[in-house]
């Protein structure tokens, strides 16, 4: 039986870690290498790289990041942000990430799923996905940029369409619930889930153990993702794995 | 010296950085003199099966993974890399494999034959249980956890050739296959943290047990 995984998420801003709340206020959370080596000891089962530089100078460093990371580590990792062409995609894999995630560049062309889904494989593509609650539409709507620029994609939708094209798996980020620690967002993570048969990472609002059990049994999420509760050592994946553990959660 | 073969498909340098993590010599070549040098040989993979066997069958390394295996050659397949050592493949389309093991790669329904839907691919760490505690991978190690990610599936009716699986959906995933010198695993042994890393030190143990030999 497949486990649920619990995965640290590492915003990456030229070479060192930062998380915000909301999308804004970054603070300074390390050195990603060691993160990802602590991580990886605590029992993490999977990693999560988001580059958020603006400059080909912090991309390149993030290339080399990625090198370290791979070199250190035998858990799997995906690296997102900046991911605009299938070279993009070669460059991230040759240097040692063992997936590519796709946000904006998927959503003003979805044919880059295709092409990296042909290309590398449908494990391979994760495509990312920023969802906000809109009233008017009554159903969660799509953003690209870092959250800056909504869309005319409903979530579920685009989920579908992004599958159809070849993703292998959704990471789904609640913007209402980022950095809140409030939980996830359960009715966004099952509508997802319940849309596409790829895996779904839930994202945004993880503050405890419990709201990761409520992300796998309400959300029907495969994995649950979290930044800031374990850079702030707020709680630990052991924790959060040995609680699970005893609510009868499938966990490695 | 372990001969990595480079054959443009896939990920190399996870499985470079884990044999540098346990200390082992390797080339990565797609030179069939400097392969041949090696006492052992491991085909990594991801991607697809026919664009794999294409690149194996033009730069003429499908013929040459085929002589060495004959031979006895330790082979370790991984991943894709294990469904090509099977006779064929349904992957878009119907392919021919190198075909040192019986068997044939077909794709996940998604279904089980009660109706109950599960997720393809199949990605995650996996609960591996043992059939052959005496198998070369598995030698000293204890059953445990591995991480996947196939959408495909071995189906062997030749149950000698599954040494350790895992259940999925309603499936009995072979997850490490072999037959003497040849053998894979089906997932990634190099991102399976100790579990995984102690089957590749044993392939490496296996290979130098066979060159002293």
């Amino acid at each position: 039986m497949l486990t649920k995984r619990i995965i640290p998420c590492l915003d990456v801003k030229d070479g060192r870690v930062v998380k915000g709340v909301q999308f804004v206020n970054l603070i300074d959370a390390g050195d990603p290498v060691e993160l990802a080596r602590f991580y990886d000891e605590q029992g993490a089962d999977e990693l999560v790289f988001l580059d958020i530089s603006a400059s080909h100078e912090g991309r390149e460093t993030m290339t080399e990041v990625v090198e370290r990371v791979a070199s250190e580590l035998a858990i799997p990792f995906t690296v997102g942000g900046g991911i605009n062409t299938l070279d993009d995609m070669k460059r991230v894999l040759r240097a040692g990430a063992d997936k590519v995630s796709v946000n904006t560049a998927a959503l003003l062309r979805p044919e880059l799923i295709t092409e990296g889904s042909q290309f590398f494989g449908a494990q391979c593509i994760v495509v990312a996905i920023d969802a906000k609650y809109d009233e008017e539409l009554g159903s969660w709507r799509v953003y690209t940029h870092g959250g800056r620029k909504s869309t005319e994609w409903e979530v579920t939708d685009w989920a579908r369409e992004a599958v159809l094209r070849g993703a292998g798996e959704i990471l789904l980020t609640s913007m209402d619930k980022d950095g809140e620690k409030s939980g996830f967002n359960l009715k966004l993570t099952r509508a997802v889930s319940e849309a596409v048969p790829v895996p779904v990472i839930a994202s945004g609002g993880a503050g405890n153990a419990d709201h990761f059990y409520d992300a796998f049994s309400e959300g029907l999420a495969d994995a649950g993702l979290a930044a800031s509760i374990f850079h702030y050592k707020e709680t630990s994946i052991a924790e959060v794995k040995a609680a699970l553990a005893e609510r009868g959660v499938a966990i490695r | 010296m372990i001969g990595i073969i480079d054959y443009g498909m896939g990920n190399l340098h996870s499985v470079k950085s884990a044999l540098s993590r346990i200390g082992e010599e390797f080339v990565l070549s797609s030179d069939k003199t400097e392969l041949e040098k090696c006492d052992g040989l491991l085909l990594p993979g991801v991607g697809a099966f026919k664009d794999a066997m294409d690149q194996l069958n033009s730069s003429g390394l499908a013929e040459f993974v085929k002589d060495e295996a004959a031979k006895g050659k330790p082979l370790l397949g991984i991943c894709l890399g294990m469904q090509l050592l099977f006779e064929e493949s349904e992957e878009h389309g119907n392919f021919q494999g190198l075909g040192l093991l019986p068997g044939r790669v077909t794709r996940f329904t998604g279904k089980t034959a009660g109706g109950v839907t599960y997720k393809v691919p199949h990605m995650g760490w996996n609960h591996l249980a043992f059939h052959q505690r005496e198998h070369d991978l598995l030698d000293g190690l204890q059953e445990g956890f591995v991480y996947f990610v196939h959408s495909y599936v071995v189906n062997t009716a030749e149950q000698d050739v599954i040494a350790a699986s895992a259940q999925y959906g309603d499936v009995e995933v072979p997850a490490v296959v072999g037959r003497g010198n040849v053998m894979g695993t089906q997932f990634h042994p190099e991102k399976s943290s100790q579990l995984g890393m102690g089957m590749l030190k044993n392939f490496c143990t296996f290979v130098k047990e066979r060159s002293y030999a």
